[in-house]
């Protein structure tokens, strides 16, 4: 069923701290290796050994550059490595869109789910995600995303203090933390209060449950905060860069006819 | 966002097949005449006609439009012959309620076929069937409008302009299509309506639809681009740049949603569908009379494929944001 179940006041997620992510992706590479042999798997490559590898990953760790206001002093730049992946959100676009109900929300805990027997391969839940937390699997025709380690977290077989999702345990700076965000006396929630941790673009208004921990400042005053200038631009394409070469030929012909 | 050509043909054949069907819809529900007529032929000579011929022909060819359009949406599935579990999610999804409506819409078209075939004294079953088809005919191209237009994350799909236009191109190809099988089947005077009345639509359509689109243009225009520092919520420390990607090769995301193409060469490629949307039917058909509605339909049609190839390939994804595209 896509449509969403009532809110429940178990919240299961992640806090992802930014201050101490190094950005090694041992989470993306823990987390691609449990889910491969998981309930969930596999997460099949293309061309795995070849030149242009692609494939499914749960997790993706982005690397940013801050640069702080230059006229603050002399120009500073923070590195902020930024892991990327399903924030389980209390009413996600990515559930009510699909039309087979192979999306769902689990009423239970509020894990976002794919049945992969159901999944037609539409796509149009990727579409609906502004997280980018959804990969299409080429080699099984379905979509494929974190499952927060389901079958890992309720796993009776495991030590119960292995009963966490892969990217946490294999975090070598403890980086990232699971647990019930519902809660508010749970651990995490209040790291998630004591360092001001925030959610990702709410203004979609799917209520992600995750939590980023904002970067502390350094002691060179690197990284305290300033006013937001989040939009500017425009879509014109004009400043965007296309590598031609990287377009099959029919589109590589489109772009060369359409320069002249 | 990438134009995949399934998604691209389903939409601009289902569009004119369903707004020939609306139009043949609407003209059952005002009558049908079902007199034999006489056509002077060539040389004095006359040929005698049934209207139901005509009818038959518009019919079928709405209904090969259609299906045509459906069965390529198909495809474009990871898993085509799971499509059936589509219908069940109505009650959240458009894509699912767009299955259903172009599945209801079958009915009207069949009990048509059967009432001026099998029954054609039925004029108040021929007029009620008409009615519904008109109807499943809009609910459909509606549902499929609404895929888009709800979606958040795609800002240029996310606005009030995308129904009005997959309603209007619709109606302006299927006008010249009805128009086209209206003259080809020398259906005049077997219709309530004479081919000079659809084609006087299609003619004040075109231009309706190339100034919706340049207003649509207009307002993705003016659309703000998403930065990192927003997506990523470090805009409060300051300015945000991507210098290092999470892979090194493309993924699916960079692949689906990172589409630049069109972008780069948007000004020629809005201009080559606003000229064919505006010319195709002004300047075509009152010059060349009948012979040339071929060139129009095929001109009209290749307007509305660069503009829906233009619809798709323009759109930006949020998640683009992340990369730092």
């Amino acid at each position: 069923m896509t449509t969403l179940p009532p809110a429940s006041p178990k919240k299961l997620g992640l806090v992802i701290d930014l201050d101490t992510c190094v950005g090694c992706h041992a989470c993306a590479v823990a987390c691609k290796e449990w889910n491969e042999g998981g309930d969930f798997g596999p997460l099949l490559d293309q061309d795995p050994y070849g030149k242009e590898p692609s494939g499914v990953w749960f997790n993706r760790v982005h690397s940013y550059a801050v640069e702080q206001d230059a006229t603050q002093g002399a120009s500073r730049e923070l590195t902020v490595h930024f892991p990327r992946s399903c924030l389980h959100c209390e009413t996600p676009a990515c559930v009510t869109v699909c039309p087979t109900g192979a999306s769902y929300k689990r009423a239970e805990d509020g894990i976002v789910l794919v049945d992969a027997d159901k999944c037609i391969g539409c796509q149009l839940c990727s579409w609906a995600c502004p997280y980018g937390a959804r990969e299409f699997s080429m080699e099984r025709g379905t979509m494929q995303k974190c499952t927060l380690c389901v079958d890992r977290i309720y796993n009776e077989t495991l030590d119960e203090e292995d009963r966490q999702p892969a990217c946490v345990m294999a975090c070598p700076t403890r980086a990232r933390h699971f647990g019930d965000l519902g809660d508010e006396n749970s651990a995490i929630s209040k790291l998630v209060a004591e360092r001001d941790g925030y959610a990702l673009m709410p203004e979609y208004g799917y209520q992600p449950v995750n939590r980023y921990l904002p970067p502390r400042p350094r002691r060179d005053g690197c990284g305290t905060s300033t006013d937001p200038a989040s939009i500017r631009g425009g879509e014109s394409g004009q400043n965007e860069i296309l590598d031609r070469d990287k377009l099959p030929g029919v589109l590589r012909w489109l772009d060369r006819a359409l320069s002249r | 966002m990438r134009p995949t050509f399934s998604i691209i043909l389903f939409t601009v054949l289902s569009g004119a097949g369903y707004g020939l069907l609306f139009l043949l819809g609407l003209s059952l529900t005002a009558g049908t005449p079902t007199e034999i007529f006489v056509v002077r032929g060539v040389g004095g000579s006359s040929i005698a006609l049934d209207p139901r011929f005509g009818l038959g022909v518009a019919l079928a060819t709405g209904f090969l439009l259609t299906s045509c359009g459906l069965l390529a949406s198909l495809t474009h599935l990871g898993q085509p012959w799971r499509a059936w579990r589509a219908f069940s999610q109505w009650r959240s999804s458009w894509l699912s309620r767009e299955g259903i409506a172009s599945l209801v819409t079958y009915v009207p078209m069949a009990a048509i076929a059967i009432l001026l075939f099998a029954l054609p004294d039925a004029h108040l079953g021929l007029r009620l069937c008409g009615a519904a088809l008109a109807l499943g005919c809009i609910a459909t191209v509606f549902c499929t409008a609404r895929i888009y237009a709800s979606l958040q994350t795609i800002r240029a799909w996310h606005t009030r302009y995308t129904a009005a236009n997959y309603l209007m191109l619709g109606l302006f190809s299927g006008a010249l299509s009805f128009t086209a099988v209206h003259v080809a089947t020398l259906a005049n005077g077997g219709l309530w309506v004479s081919a000079h009345a659809v084609a006087l639509v299609a003619v004040l359509l075109g231009p309706a639809c190339a100034l919706l689109k340049r207003a649509y243009w207009r307002c993705i225009d003016a659309l703000p681009t998403l930065s990192a520092g927003h997506a990523t919520g470090l805009d409060l420390l300051g300015e945000v740049r991507s210098f290092e990607q999470p892979h090194t090769e493309e993924n699916y995301l960079t692949h689906e949603m990172g589409f630049v193409l069109a972008r780069k060469h948007s000004r020629r490629l809005r201009a080559i569908a606003f000229w064919l949307l505006l010319l195709a039917p002004i300047v075509v058909l009152p010059l060349t009379g009948w012979i040339g509605l071929p060139i129009a339909l095929l001109l009209c049609m290749s307007g509305i494929f660069v503009e829906r190839w233009l619809f798709f390939a323009e759109a930006k994804h949020a998640v683009m944001a992340y990369y730092g595209r």
